[in-house]
């Protein structure tokens, strides 16, 4: 299996569309953090000007970790889309180029082929939010030094410096997490089909009507949401809450993690049962 | 005759929907074989080859290779197969020599270099083992698909219409392949093909399907020469001469007359005879072509096919 892996990820990283992923964070991130550094203290000003009525702020707030901050919350929404350039083209690519046919008639058991792709797109997924947190909190503690973390939502939360690395660590596991129901969601895409646009469309519109119906408070959406898995990817702001919510972090984690395991079983019934006729 | 059963299949049927590509197929091969598998585009061949090789799964029937159940021993099997289905195809952004690399390995065989290299060597690609694939012609590609089917020494060569779209030099270089496979390494040969004429030259034993049936099996040399011939004379007074025809032969039979050809069947032995006849009564003759009749059946076939 170990071997099978390593063929398959031998095979996406020969593949240019694999660092596309990269390339934009590496791009995109820059921009980000050069917009607010530019902007950000304006911003940063405005978003605090009631507080500034009543307290003395003092210390450096627009630093690297609020930039990570805004990064992560910005950017999970997009980083989708990058996944699924790859993960989409997994089983998909092998049908539009024709070596399903030699792949398949290996003497290696399609579970095996099927899991060891699988396993390879999850390392890419993981790979990729990891290179988002090396770029942005690597780069945002460059070029914005470090702090504490100031986290407006309900609340304004202030988190010391030495209160925010682990709850970093744990976001981004659960962003990766995350990513990992996309990559599921379009794998099982990928194996219906013969053309990677397709999985790629498919689960980028899930993702955006699910999305666009979670933020639209109306009660009839507040029922569904609890069956929407994209309610639960934004829940890595939770490792942000003081005092944290264990029960609910685990509840999310556990949902995510059952999601990735129906897509998975989904596409190993549909994989094995595939007739290749391409 | 060897009489090891390497390929089995028993009433093998596969439907799509309403559509039966495979209808309660039957055949045999036995080690040492070059076995032609003849049809016409449409005939079910490639189906019939998937399901061999666990690409599709059958509606009913059984098949068996090395004489074990291909469905409880798929991979046993297979590691025993090399294959090339309809086009090769390979990874384009890879080079010639990581694809086999990897089909090598799939394959169980984890080939050294010098292995990779010897397999592209015997099918002409050596020098071009670094390029990428997606620079490859489609000859190029076939002798590509054959150094991956090879490349696991395996005992049963399955190859699906190999000489598609190559040139004539490209045609004889993969026949000289399964020549020196055969009679040098001993292999099993299952060549799929459209052509009558391909089989002939290289298979000991074949068969027709058409409809995904079963039209005609048994050893090439049988059933080629063994059938009466379809003459077609091209000759001046072409109504006397019919009449001379069935007058002085008995196994001619007339099949059509027209302007200036004469159609009919005739055993082998009847054409110098007829030949000797024309001359001597002072016909002037401009071609007299005589075609087999399985030949002309299986034109007949491939012809309907392109209509």
């Amino acid at each position: 299996m170990i071997n099978l892996i390593r063929i398959e990820l031998f095979k996406i990283f020969k593949k240019v569309r694999s660092y596309i992923g990269f390339i934009a964070i590496a791009v995109l991130v820059p921009v980000i953090q050069i917009a607010l550094y530019l902007e950000g203290e304006n911003i940063l000003n405005f978003l605090t000007q009631n507080l500034r009525q009543s307290f003395f702020f003092v210390g450096n707030f627009l630093n690297g970790y609020l930039i990570a901050f805004i990064v992560l919350g910005s950017l999970m929404i997009h980083i989708p889309f990058l996944i699924t350039l790859v993960t989409g083209d997994l089983l998909a690519g092998e049908a539009t180029s024709g070596t399903y046919r030699m792949l398949l008639t290996r003497p290696v058991s399609r579970t095996k082929i099927l899991t060891a792709k699988f396993i390879a797109g999850q390392i890419y997924t993981h790979s990729l939010v990891l290179w988002l947190a090396a770029i942005s909190m690597g780069l945002g503690v460059i070029i914005f030094g470090v702090g504490e973390l100031i986290v407006i939502t309900d609340n304004i939360t202030i988190f010391a410096k030495d209160d925010i690395l682990w709850r970093f660590a744990l976001a981004y596991g659960f962003g990766a997490l995350s990513m990992s129901v996309v990559a599921s969601l379009s794998f099982l895409f990928s194996s219906l089909v013969e053309n990677s646009i397709g999985p790629i469309i498919s689960t980028m519109a899930i993702i955006i009507v699910f999305i666009i119906i979670s933020s639209i408070n109306v009660n009839f959406f507040e029922s569904i949401k609890p069956y929407l898995f994209t309610n639960y990817m934004q829940h890595w702001r939770y490792f942000f809450d003081d005092p944290l919510d264990s029960a609910e972090i685990i509840k999310s984690g556990i949902i995510l993690l059952g999601h990735v395991v129906v897509f998975f079983t989904a596409t190993l019934i549909i994989f094995r049962k595939k007739d290749i006729l391409s | 005759m060897n009489t090891e059963k390497i390929i089995e299949i028993k009433n093998l049927t596969k439907k799509f929907k309403d559509l039966t590509a495979v209808n309660e197929l039957n055949l045999n091969v036995y080690r040492g074989d070059v076995f032609g598998f003849l049809g016409p585009n449409g005939a079910g061949k490639s189906t019939t080859i998937r399901m061999m090789l666990s690409l599709i799964a059958p509606t009913s029937g059984d098949i068996k290779l090395f004489g074990k159940s291909l469905t409880a021993n798929r991979n046993e099997v297979l590691g025993k197969i090399g294959a090339i289905v309809e086009k090769p195809d390979f990874y384009g952004y890879l080079s010639a020599y990581d694809n086999l690399e990897i089909f090598g390995k799939i394959s169980g065989c984890n080939p050294s270099r010098k292995l990779i290299m010897e397999n592209l060597e015997l099918v002409g690609l050596s020098k071009r083992y670094k390029s990428k694939v997606k620079t490859f012609s489609h000859g190029m590609k076939q002798r590509l698909g054959l150094a991956q089917a090879l490349l696991h020494d395996p005992d049963l060569i399955v190859l699906d219409e190999p000489t598609t779209g190559l040139d004539p030099q490209g045609m004889k270089d993969i026949r000289d392949l399964i020549i020196h496979l055969s009679k040098d390494r001993q292999k099993t040969i299952f060549l799929s093909s459209h052509i009558l004429y391909e089989v002939e030259l290289v298979a000991n034993r074949m068969i027709i399907i058409n409809k995904g049936t079963t039209v005609v099996e048994g050893y090439v040399k049988d059933l080629l020469n063994s059938s009466e011939l379809q003459v077609t004379l091209e000759c001046d007074s072409v109504d006397s001469v019919a009449g001379m025809l069935t007058e002085q032969f008995d196994g001619v039979r007339i099949k059509s007359v027209t302007n200036e050809k004469i159609l009919f069947s005739a055993g082998k032995e009847a054409i110098p005879q007829i030949n000797k006849l024309l001359v001597e009564k002072g016909i002037n003759v401009y071609s007299l072509v005589p075609v087999r009749s399985l030949e002309e059946y299986f034109l007949q076939l491939t012809e309907k096919e392109k209509k």
